[in-house]
């Protein structure tokens, strides 16, 4: 009988040479005349034991990792294909302590199943919430998303249900479904696991997101760094358009709904929402005014309903289990769970879904395991490149919208990345200005002009120039930036600029103040 | 976007560039907001997205030069001249930078003898920064020709120019 071997095909994993130990295994097998079978599901997002190869045995899927094509010889030696004992070995994949204590909901399926297998999918409660949505109206639907307490996971975490009602109540004949899947900021990598790892979960919850609103429309806006992505996306279209989940007649229903994959430019502006529909028209991603929102003139100047992906991949549970199921996770008015991306310099990064509520410290001390490198935690950034910088003294600040805005930051879509205490906070404020620069859309003036003045004034405090003077300019110029800036590039960059000023004061001291201490 | 009937005569395009634009436009041009898929569809088919492309790209879309024009330089991803035989697109955002991205940068800048946006010498290697990969858990990450590479150090990166040496 043929045995059941899981090697990722997630583009984490092949970054570390998951495709050669594929080839590795399928010809080891074939020199011992061994039937095995491969299956390239996603990433199960353990991220420091990937390429993580997972055997199919009797007592579950038993996982070995990091894997190295040099190391499977020993492994099929070590009886691995029936969970034999090895250096390497994890035992059962779901006994993993980091993965046990996960709250699992919009991830259930990434890293389990084939990504190109729509049977896998639906042995695995696919499209069950589809198959609820088609007998409800399009209020019905609207209503279960609100009741569900399931705010935006893009970053702004604007209630999704108020969006789709909004653009359901606007007329018109013609109404579309837009994905942002330009997941830019720094230290999140939740969207491209979904993408890559479960497409069919992305695609069913925007033919939800279709029916409800009534339109007939999708697009996923798609960033062009991420190629593996495209090609997961394509592959499931094709296969769900085969079997009549999308096309002119969803699922027997006699609704239309049709999906595409477009590739944006290489702008971060383009996440912002009304850039990215500048940029889906084909234009210059610049941002537009608001009102009107897109909900009632957005996509073409017809009502659009425009989420992230994994707000449109957390539909199908709600869904299939009810809007009490998803809210009863989480805490206060942060609803169900988020899936939290811990990076940097952390020694066991990788995806935590869980409700709200788990403090920083649980998650980059007891999950991330501390720093690699060995040394402390200096600080957090939360929230991609526009988020605050925590010090190390605030890590027990429970991870849920309300208390982060209430220390000056923000979850945005879940990144966290951590420093050691060799980082050189001023140097990052300094990026943190110069990325803005570079990637404005050029529309305001505080944006456009005020990070590249930024850059100046920084490097003049770290120069030791009239430091004083120019930290009230700093200050000065991150409150017009706040206040007059059009979007949140603009708007935010000043965050991480101003914590870093705040809680690590003595990086800012120039050489010359140094030299005089 | 505002829309220019382009009536004046196209100046003359070297002929490889005029089949490839037309054979992209008279497949895309008809799909809603084709712009950005037609630019793909070019910089795929020639390896950039030549200054000559740009009237015959206007004049198929119903634009203006300046329209095309705007779009191919707001976006990082298009790019007016040839690259490199390989682009390398280095990660310089936060997570690469916890975990060694800088230092790396500044290797990979010296081995190569060229900054960012530049091409080597001999035409092998262009280096491109990039703002982040979703590597992040991999991080420093690094792309070679659509190839993702996490983990990367100073060491890593020297075996593999080895390893690709013409």
């Amino acid at each position: 009988m043929s045995v059941t071997v899981y090697v990722p095909r997630d583009a984490g994993a092949l970054s570390l040479g998951a495709e050669a130990v594929a080839r590795a295994i399928a010809s080891e097998a074939r020199r011992r005349h061994v039937d095995v079978r491969v299956v390239r599901n996603g990433s199960r997002g353990l991220y420091w034991l990937e390429p993580l190869v997972e055997v199919e045995t009797s007592i579950g899927r038993v996982a070995y990792g990091p894997v190295q094509p040099e190391d499977v010889p020993a492994l099929f030696d070590a009886d691995f294909l029936h969970g034999g004992k090895h250096v390497l070995g994890h035992g059962p994949t779901a006994d993993i302590d980091y993965l046990k204590r996960q709250q699992r909901l919009t991830f259930e399926r990434v890293g389990v199943v084939d990504p190109r297998s729509l049977e896998d999918y639906r042995a695995h409660g696919g499209y069950r919430g589809l198959a609820a949505a088609l007998h409800m109206s399009g209020e019905e639907i609207v209503q279960t998303v609100l009741d569900s307490g399931l705010r935006g996971r893009g970053g702004a975490a604007f209630p999704a249900g108020i969006k789709w009602k909004t653009c359901l109540e606007a007329p018109s004949q013609r109404k579309y479904v837009v994905c942002n899947a330009d997941e830019g900021d720094s230290g999140t990598f939740a969207d491209r696991m979904i993408m890559e790892g479960d497409p069919f979960v992305l695609i069913e919850g925007m033919t939800i997101a279709g029916l409800a609103v009534g339109a007939t429309q999708g697009y996923i806006y798609l960033r062009v760094e991420y190629p593996h992505a495209q090609r997961a996306l394509e592959e499931a279209i094709a296969i769900a358009e085969a079997a009549g989940l999308l096309g002119d007649d969803v699922g027997g229903s006699g609704k239309a709904f049709h999906l595409e994959v477009r590739m944006g430019g290489g702008a971060y502006i383009c996440g912002e929402e009304t850039s990215l529909l500048e940029s889906l028209e084909g234009k210059r991603g610049q941002v537009r005014f608001k009102p009107p929102l897109p909900a009632i003139e957005g996509l073409f100047g017809k009502p659009t309903v425009i989420n992230n992906v994994v707000t449109l991949a957390s539909v199908p549970i709600i869904l299939d289990r009810g809007a009490g199921y998803y809210r009863d996770y989480g805490s206060g008015k942060s609803r169900g769970t988020l899936p939290i991306q811990l990076a940097g310099n952390v020694k066991r990064p990788g995806l935590v879904e869980h409700a709200f509520g788990l403090s920083l410290r649980e998650l980059a001390e007891g999950y991330g395991g501390g720093t690699a490198s060995g040394r402390p935690i200096r600080a957090v950034q939360v929230g991609g490149p526009l988020g605050a910088y925590i010090p190390a003294s605030q890590l027990d600040t429970p991870i849920d919208y309300e208390a982060f805005i209430a220390m000056g930051g923000m979850i945005g879509h879940g990144g966290v990345v951590v420093f050691d205490d060799t980082v050189d906070m001023a140097a990052q404020a300094r990026y943190a200005m110069e990325f803005c620069a570079i990637e404005s859309c050029g529309k305001c003036t505080p944006c456009r002009i005020g990070s590249t003045r930024g850059v100046e004034v920084i490097d003049r405090i770290v120069a030791g120039d009239a430091r004083e003077r120019n930290e009230v300019l700093l200050r000065d110029l991150c409150q017009t930036m706040i206040a007059g800036s059009l979007c949140a590039l603009g708007g935010m960059a000043p965050f991480p600029v101003l914590s870093a000023l705040d809680h690590f004061p003595e990086d800012f001291t120039g050489a010359a103040d140094k030299a005089n201490a | 976007m505002k829309r220019a009937i382009d009536i004046a005569v196209l100046p003359a395009i070297p002929e490889h560039i005029r089949v490839a634009v037309l054979e992209v436009t008279g497949r895309l041009k008809d799909m809603p907001g084709a712009l950005l898929p037609i630019l793909h569809g070019v910089q795929d088919a020639l390896g950039y997205v030549p200054e000559e492309a740009v009237p015959l790209i206007a004049r198929e879309m119903n634009l203006s030069r300046a329209d095309v024009h705007g779009v191919i330089t707001f976006y990082h991803h298009f790019r007016q001249r040839p690259a490199g035989r390989r682009v390398i697109h280095l990660c310089r955002a936060e997570s690469c930078q916890a975990m060694g991205a800088v230092t790396l940068e500044q290797h990979v800048k010296r081995r190569l003898d060229i900054d960012f946006h530049q091409t080597t010498a001999d035409g092998a290697y262009t280096l491109e920064p990039v703002y982040c990969l979703g590597n992040c858990a991999c991080s420093p990450a690094m792309m070679m020709d659509g190839e993702l590479k996490g983990r990367m150090t100073p060491e890593r990166f020297d075996a593999w120019l080895e390893a690709e040496a013409p």
